[in-house]
């Protein structure tokens, strides 16, 4: 930490926060919210004056609430900064009347009350995302009683008690009557591995810290009589079963079966904790002094915006999702973000570590090359066709196309680092004027037309987006799960991309069902292009409505890259639609769309030139 | 068997990959690989057991050069794992990487239809027909080069933050670290002490 703190070339920004970032990969503009700290960091030399005269007492939220500090304070001893700040909600204010008193107790004049959030704007090339966790509040399991009885803590609330810089200094105590407990149980899985209550997943550090917890009580006061109440033990990692045979030998007894139960006593505020001991096949009671929730790790309560501000996703536990899960672990699927810590997945210190310094290599790599390369997948305007609508402009979720200007003949110009290759301009342009690289018109309509070249009644067009549907069909893949034969995938950067004209034009050659896949709407990746996919869908299916194309044969799904299982499930019931779609249904659909086709193709030879359609346009 | 440029004198080399028994074992790539020779435009076709393997890349060269090929397409698995690796490849050979492309015949295909190997061949067919369709309308691409600007965020001040933050800069990089507490040290400045070696977490 203070190695951090001192290092010429880090710059500590905090109480901060990131609440904007624009740009890509190699040229991100990072805004951060520097929130007011009331105290001059640079001039404070945490003399305590302040807090000697300030009057106001809180609960200390880093002794876990059972010690208080000042509304003038500083997290902990070793703060980096080593500074004060003012909690203003506590603080009295600096009215003479009211408060003040900290404000003359400094000689150094460091406090300032008039003090003001500002915003800096970082140029930076990449970005490490490492913004930790959250820990499970075990309130929701009743039958622990957890707040309920004080002789229940959290593992958490059992690292200040026992530390000794703690709120005892290191002599272990109950709340409940400050007495060192003799008999100490510890329940494993609090609101980890679980179905009903909690997570699903592994806390993945649980276990390891109780059997660290049962040793630090040996160690410290070998009278202490230590219970685990488990149902697997995972000491897998490096030195880690050696721990546990340690805590073991130093008389831990380890019991397995999760407690269905604890009761009070009212009086002696001691703990029967109630379990159905498995090994031994019996029920049984065992009467304690204090007993500690092992409790597991949850996604951060703010992941979302995080995830919002870095475009990323997150896999089905709510944890970031890397690139690869095997071969770029510690990637983002956004170019030039990286993953460090729990933010990624439960970890502990040596992973988190291992990780981060993986993560500082892999950013390390892009800051040595010095330059990167930009996919050409790019937007490009052909002025012979535009007719100025201006459409682009207002689709673009990256305002990397200037609005055109049609009295001035200004054509929209696209701004080719800001764009990122979604393709919702070229999707949305009225006259075709937009081809995007590398994904254009003429590429993706023949790949259905190759697709529907041979028993097109069999083909099911599917169009999946190239970050979250693809991978999503990849998952389905590697996880091996069985689904019907019949789709035929047309990858796009963007479900944005899908033009009306490919879903018509797949119709019309027959295909029985079309999809259009793409991210949820908090995972896509390019802001807000997946609204234009909904929007353009739901225009798709009344216009088929009203050609008498049934609109059920076109599917939208939102399906994510960590949704392999959907996927397969998505397809299933296509092929289920699929069945239903007859050869006469097909037939009068080619019917229809070819008489439409020469509709139009009539009423394009009656136009005069493009001005005259744009007006027809709005 | 193959046939001509097509007359757009586009020449395609189609790469059928066995992908050892991963697609092999459910698809029946020499009947995939026969009929890849029928599609248009398509002048070599080349079975592999590992496409993506170095003598498999080596292949892909060799018969860029030999046939004279300016498309280049291999069936094999997603083009999120190895599409980087062949438009390398295809790049050395000195053809534009963007003339490169990716049929997807083991995630889309061997291992989601393990049980219908008929319907599952049938389907790499389509997809590779698909690809070479594709294939045929690639243009070559320049990617624009842009400066990395020189300096690292690292949002987040626990450990891994910290760990991240002192090897960047460390290795000569300037690094903003972005903490929302006042103070450093996350959920780690927290414990006492910390496994496997119960000493100190701060």
């Amino acid at each position: 930490m203070m190695d951090a703190g001192r290092h010429p070339r880090i710059e500590l920004l905090s109480n901060s926060e990131v609440t904007k970032v624009k740009g890509y990969v190699g040229n991100f503009t990072v805004t951060v919210k520097r929130k007011a700290r009331y105290v001059d960091e640079k001039e404070c030399t945490a003399c305590n004056e302040c807090v000697e005269v300030c009057p106001v007492a809180v609960p200390d939220e880093y002794q876990q609430g059972f010690s208080s500090r000042k509304a003038i304070y500083i997290p902990f001893p070793q703060s980096v900064p080593s500074s004060f700040i003012i909690d203003m909600e506590s603080c009295l204010g600096n009215n003479p009347i009211a408060c003040g008193k900290c404000l003359e107790a400094c000689d150094k004049n460091c406090i300032d009350f008039d003090d003001q959030d500002r915003f800096v704007d970082l140029e930076v090339g990449t970005i490490i995302c490492a913004t930790g966790m959250d820990v499970y509040d075990p309130t929701e399991i009743v039958e622990y009683g957890y707040r309920r009885y004080e002789n229940v803590i959290t593992s958490m609330e059992f690292e200040r008690l026992i530390c000794a810089s703690g709120p005892t200094e290191g002599h272990f105590m109950r709340p409940s009557d400050q007495k060192r407990p003799l008999r100490i149980g510890f329940i494993q899985c609090v609101g980890s591995r679980s179905e009903k209550r909690g997570v699903a997943y592994c806390g993945n550090i649980c276990c390891m810290n109780t059997i660290k917890d049962t040793l630090l009580l040996a160690d410290h006061y070998p009278d202490t009589e230590s219970k685990v109440f488990y149902m697997d033990i995972r000491a897998f990692g490096k030195g880690f079963e050696d721990l546990y045979r340690r805590s073991k030998e130093a008389g831990a007894q380890y019991i397995r079966g999760l407690p269905g139960e604890i009761v009070e006593d009212p009086k002696s505020k001691n703990l029967v904790v109630r379990v159905e001991n498995t090994t031994a096949g019996r029920l049984e009671e065992h009467e304690l002094d204090m007993v500690v929730l092992a409790v597991g790790v949850i996604p951060r309560h703010d992941a979302p915006v995080m995830r919002q501000l870095l475009t990323l996703s997150k896999t089905a536990d709510g944890f970031l999702m890397e690139s690869h899960p095997k071969l770029k672990p510690v990637d983002a699927p956004s170019r030039g973000v990286f993953f460090a810590g729990c933010a990624e997945y439960p970890k502990d210190v040596k992973d988190s570590v291992t990780q981060a310094s993986a993560a500082a290599a892999r950013a390390g790599i892009l800051l040595s090359q010095g330059k990167v390369c930009i996919e050409a997948i790019t937007s490009r305007i052909d002025g012979d066709l535009c007719i100025y609508c201006g459409r682009c402009a207002k689709v673009c979720p990256y305002n990397a196309i200037t609005a055109p200007d049609r009295k001035k003949k200004q054509l929209p110009i696209v701004i080719e680092a800001a764009c990122a290759g979604c393709g919702t301009c070229a999707a949305e342009c009225p006259t075709d004027a937009i081809t995007m690289k590398h994904f254009t018109d003429e590429q993706i309509l023949a790949q259905i037309e190759a697709y529907l070249a041979e028993d097109p009644e069999d083909q099911i067009i599917i169009f999946a987006c190239n970050w979250c549907s693809y991978p999503g069909s990849d998952l389905a893949g590697t996880s091996r799960l069985q689904y019907p034969t019949h789709g035929r995938v047309i990858r796009t950067m963007c479900s944005g991309r899908v033009a009306e004209k490919f879903v018509l034009r797949a119709f019309e050659l027959g295909a029985p069902i079309v999809l259009v896949s793409g991210c949820h709407f908090s995972d896509c990746h390019y802001i807000s292009a997946v609204q234009w996919t909904q929007r353009r869908i739901e225009k798709l299916w009344e216009k088929m409505e009203k050609l008498g194309i049934r609109p059920e044969r076109l599917q939208l799904e939102w399906i994510s890259a960590a949704q392999g299982q959907k996927w397969a499930e998505v397809q299933r019931s296509l092929e289920e639609l699929r069945k239903k779609v007859t050869k006469e249904e097909i037939g009068e659909t080619r019917r229809i769309l070819a008489q439409e086709r020469a509709r139009k193709e009539k009423k394009a030879k009656g136009r005069p030139k493009a001005g005259a359609v744009a007006s027809e346009q709005e | 068997m193959p046939g001509a440029a097509n007359r757009n004198g586009v020449r395609v080399g189609v790469f059928v990959c066995d992908c050892g028994l991963n697609i092999a074992g459910t698809v029946d790539c020499g009947a995939v690989a026969e009929y890849a020779g029928t599609l248009d435009g398509v002048v070599a076709v080349i079975r592999n057991k590992y496409t993506c393997a170095d003598p498999g890349q080596n292949e892909i060269k060799k018969a860029i050069v030999e046939h004279n090929l300016n498309r280049v397409v291999v069936a094999s698995c997603t083009p999120k794992i190895h599409e980087p690796t062949f438009r390398n490849c295809v790049a050395e050979a000195g053809m534009n990487p963007y003339l490169f492309e990716m049929a997807n015949i083991r995630e889309h295909v061997s291992w989601v239809h393990q049980n219908e190997k008929d319907a599952a061949t049938d389907k790499a067919k389509a997809i590779v027909r698909a690809a070479v369709a594709r294939a045929r309308l690639l243009e070559p691409q320049i990617e624009a080069e842009v400066a990395v600007e020189q300096a690292a965020l690292v949002i987040g001040g626990g450990i891994a933050g910290i760990q991240a933050a002192l090897d960047l800069a460390d290795a000569g990089h300037q690094v903003y670290l972005v903490e929302k507490e006042p103070s450093i040290g996350g959920i780690m400045a927290a414990l006492d002490k910390t496994y496997p070696t119960m000493d100190c977490s701060i």
